[in-house]
């Protein structure tokens, strides 16, 4: 079969539709959107009837995977690393409930932090978790893991991380396909009280767990991702994980002088991490991410193993890894052009030309001018890029939903009016709940929620909250009188600005919902609807 | 033989079009082919970059090494400058002279273009004037690629394939107008002397 040329991302989709997944469930988050993008817009995947489903977060999307898995099919769960943290409850309670069908946890982390507010690295949730982790080094390997994977989770009955990292994900190779397999008929677990977590069950469940350990590190001994490859000069060993393999070869096109331990399942293999310090006078550790392999073999007092890589500055402790960084690290020559001319200024995103929150922000910076700066809190979405200038409007990005709940706090400090700007998507996602707590607490907040009917920064996926936002304030408690819906419009500019002035005054909760499409999301819409036209 | 290539631009200019069609050239040459793209955040307005490695052994990393890119392929003049580090002293810089000005603070032109002709092996070209007169200013990126397409290592027909093969079912006057682009862009580069 000819090879397919696929991101990362979507070798892992191409993987679970060929391995008989019968369901996927994510929020949108750069760098895992593309996986469920891509069984979304799956001819093949609709033909199989699979579900790909985009959920209102990635909590609610990790809790619908668990419930197919217990009903016996294979499923897939997609976020970004800090998506995790929203999804961090169920995902730790699936190990001990463990898994019916085969089910797996993608991952995708943002080392350098190129579209996230930190560089998190899930290896250490699937280490929390006590679950196995998949980590490939290339698309081909993505690809195949999906299949190992679902069929590791079935063997032991949990479920399996698979993680990744922005390189990987929106990289692009060929890939080779494997014979397709059917999808699980269905079933309920054998032991129908496996998945109630009540005491006494999970206290048998988690002693489970901890007694299938050992079998995940010999499964990880015995794995093909798991190379011990020899080399003849022991001064040296590297231990590479996932990616960091490549930069490696990157640096030794005709081979590797040093014994290399390429790692791509955990829990880390002992008898080959063994083999390798045992065998070599100093090791290299090259992971992406934090230095969990690494502070492993250091230990608290680094005594005894010589171990080199972030701690000690071999490799710098933040950022992602690359061919100089690895270059670097082994004492290579390291390669460099010429520096960019001076005059070269930076072009940092910005909102484009016509977006509905470019006039959201205009109206609320005039409302807000008699107050001062500093009272704006926002959320995670395009609306973010209002920090930069010329609006500098904002003031916080913390997390998902954020922005309600800390207005909600710096209000109970007197920071009144205080205002919390947050878009449709990431309301529905995180912030329905903070702003119940705001109502009961009769908190004098303004909450603007800029509805642009689509989550807007990951490339315009349907929001959850289409159609839905007024009246879930109104059934949350927001009073009537003081939910307005604005069309955030050039010409509407005086009189949207005048709303919002008199809602600041209001010591209560006030609701603003500026509504009007995202220009791209609608864009998208008429091209489409052009093209359907002309058929 | 292989060719590292920086593609540059601002997000939603297309350069991972460009990509695509290079990329349909080297696979359908029996190539290998790693491509790094920018997702997310910057796509919106800011400075893009795609690490484009073509070559006819197994690539390694998914991203070229600093001081190693055969060529910065940019079509937009400031953006070529961004990715100076990663060019080798013998690469090539093709880039388009044309600004996309979202920004207050854009330098002027002139001293963009100046710092291009320092560069030893460039090529400056008006790809939007040209497409224009092919009356088909879209085009841009495929003249853009016609200027370099000499410096790649893989013969003309894969390129005129790979349009072919991605243009086809917009009609066949898209792939025509495509394929003068491609004519209008390798004539520039053979003439272009600076």
């Amino acid at each position: 079969m000819q090879k397919l040329l696929l991101l990362g991302d979507e070798a892992i989709a191409q993987g679970a539709i060929d391995a008989g997944m019968s369901g996927i469930y994510a929020y949108p988050g750069t760098p895992s959107t593309e996986i469920t993008e891509y069984v979304h817009s799956s001819k093949e995947a609709k033909e199989k009837g699979i579900i790909a489903s985009w959920a209102a977060n990635e909590k609610t999307a990790m809790e619908a995977a668990i419930g197919m898995s217990y009903a016996g099919k294979r499923t897939m769960v997609c976020m970004k690393h800090v998506g995790l943290n929203v999804a961090a409850d169920p995902f730790i309670n699936a190990a001990i409930t463990g898994a019916n069908g085969g089910m797996i946890v993608v991952a995708a982390d943002d080392p350098s932090m190129h579209s996230s507010q930190n560089e998190q690295d899930s290896r250490f949730y699937g280490k929390f978790a006590m679950i196995p982790i998949l980590e490939p080094s290339s698309q081909q390997e993505a690809y195949d893991m999906v299949h190992y994977g679902f069929e590791l989770s079935e063997k032991f009955k949990v479920p399996v991380m698979l993680r990744l990292t922005t390189r990987l994900a929106h990289s692009r190779a060929g890939v080779g396909r494997a014979a397709s397999k059917e999808q699980n008929s269905g079933s309920l677990p054998s032991d129908l009280r496996q998945f109630v977590l009540l005491p006494a069950i999970a206290r048998r469940r988690y002693q489970g767990l901890i007694d299938t350990q050992p079998a995940f590190r010999e499964e990880s001994a015995k794995t093909k991702y798991n190379e011990f490859i020899e080399g003849s000069d022991k001064s040296l060993g590297i231990i590479a994980c996932g990616l960091a393999y490549n930069y490696l070869m990157e640096n030794f096109q005709n081979g590797c002088p040093f014994p290399v331990l390429k790692i791509g399942q955990y829990p880390l293999p002992t008898d080959l991490v063994e083999k390798m310090v045992d065998s070599v006078d100093r090791t290299l550790v090259l992971e992406d991410g934090y230095p969990m392999v690494e502070e492993l073999l250091t230990g608290l007092l680094g005594r005894g193993l010589k171990i080199l890589g972030r701690f000690d500055g071999t490799v710098p402790y933040a950022g992602e890894l690359n061919p100089n960084v690895v270059a670097r690290a082994l004492g290579l020559e390291d390669t460099y052009g010429e520096d960019a001319p001076e005059m070269l200024v930076g072009r940092p995103p910005s909102m484009c030309p016509g977006c509905p929150h470019i006039d959201s922000y205009k109206d609320l910076l005039e409302a807000l001018e008699p107050y001062g700066n500093g009272r704006v809190f926002s959320d995670i979405g395009c609306y973010t890029l209002g920090a930069l200038p010329p609006f500098e409007a904002i003031n916080s990005c913390v997390d998902m939903g954020a922005s309600i709940t800390m207005a909600k706090g710096a209000a109970d400090a007197g920071l009144v009016p205080a205002v919390a700007v947050i878009g449709d998507s990431t309301f529905t996602h995180s912030g329905m709940t903070g702003l119940l707590d705001a109502v009961n607490a009769k908190s004098p907040i303004t909450v603007m929620i800029l509805d642009n009917s689509t989550t807007g920064m990951t490339g315009g996926q349907p929001s959850a909250a289409f159609t839905h936002v007024e009246n879930i304030c109104l059934g949350i408690g927001v009073e009537r009188e003081h939910l307005h819906i604005l069309k955030p419009l050039k010409k509407n500019h005086d009189e949207n600005t005048a709303i919002i002035k008199k809602e600041l005054e209001y010591k209560g909760v006030s609701v603003i919902i500026p509504t009007r499409e995202c220009i791209q999301t609608l864009n998208r819409r008429m091209r489409a609807k052009f093209k359907n036209k002309t058929k | 033989m292989k060719r590292d290539i920086i593609l540059a631009g601002v997000g939603g200019q297309g350069i991972l079009s460009t990509a695509a069609i290079i990329g349909l050239a080297a696979i359908e040459k029996g190539w290998y082919l790693k491509q790094a793209e920018v997702h997310g955040m910057s796509q919106r307005g800011g400075d893009v970059q795609s690490h484009l490695r073509i070559s006819e052994d197994p690539i390694f990393s998914d991203l070229i090494p600093f001081g190693q890119a055969d060529m910065i392929l940019s079509v937009e003049p400031m953006e070529s400058l961004r990715y100076l580090p990663y060019l080798h002293k013998e690469g090539w810089l093709v880039s388009n002279n044309k600004p996309f000005v979202n920004i207050t603070n854009y330098p002027e032109e002139e001293n963009i273009y100046g710092e291009i002709r320092k560069v030893k092996n460039h090529i400056l070209i008006n790809a939007d004037d040209i497409a224009k007169d092919l009356q088909s200013p879209k085009s841009a990126n495929v003249v853009m690629l016609g200027a370099a397409i000499a410096k790649l290592g893989i013969e003309r027909q894969y390129f005129e394939n790979a349009i072919k093969g991605l243009f086809g079912r917009k009609g066949e006057e898209v792939v025509n107008v495509n394929l003068e682009a491609l004519e209008a862009g390798i004539k520039f580069a053979e003439q272009y002397s600076g």
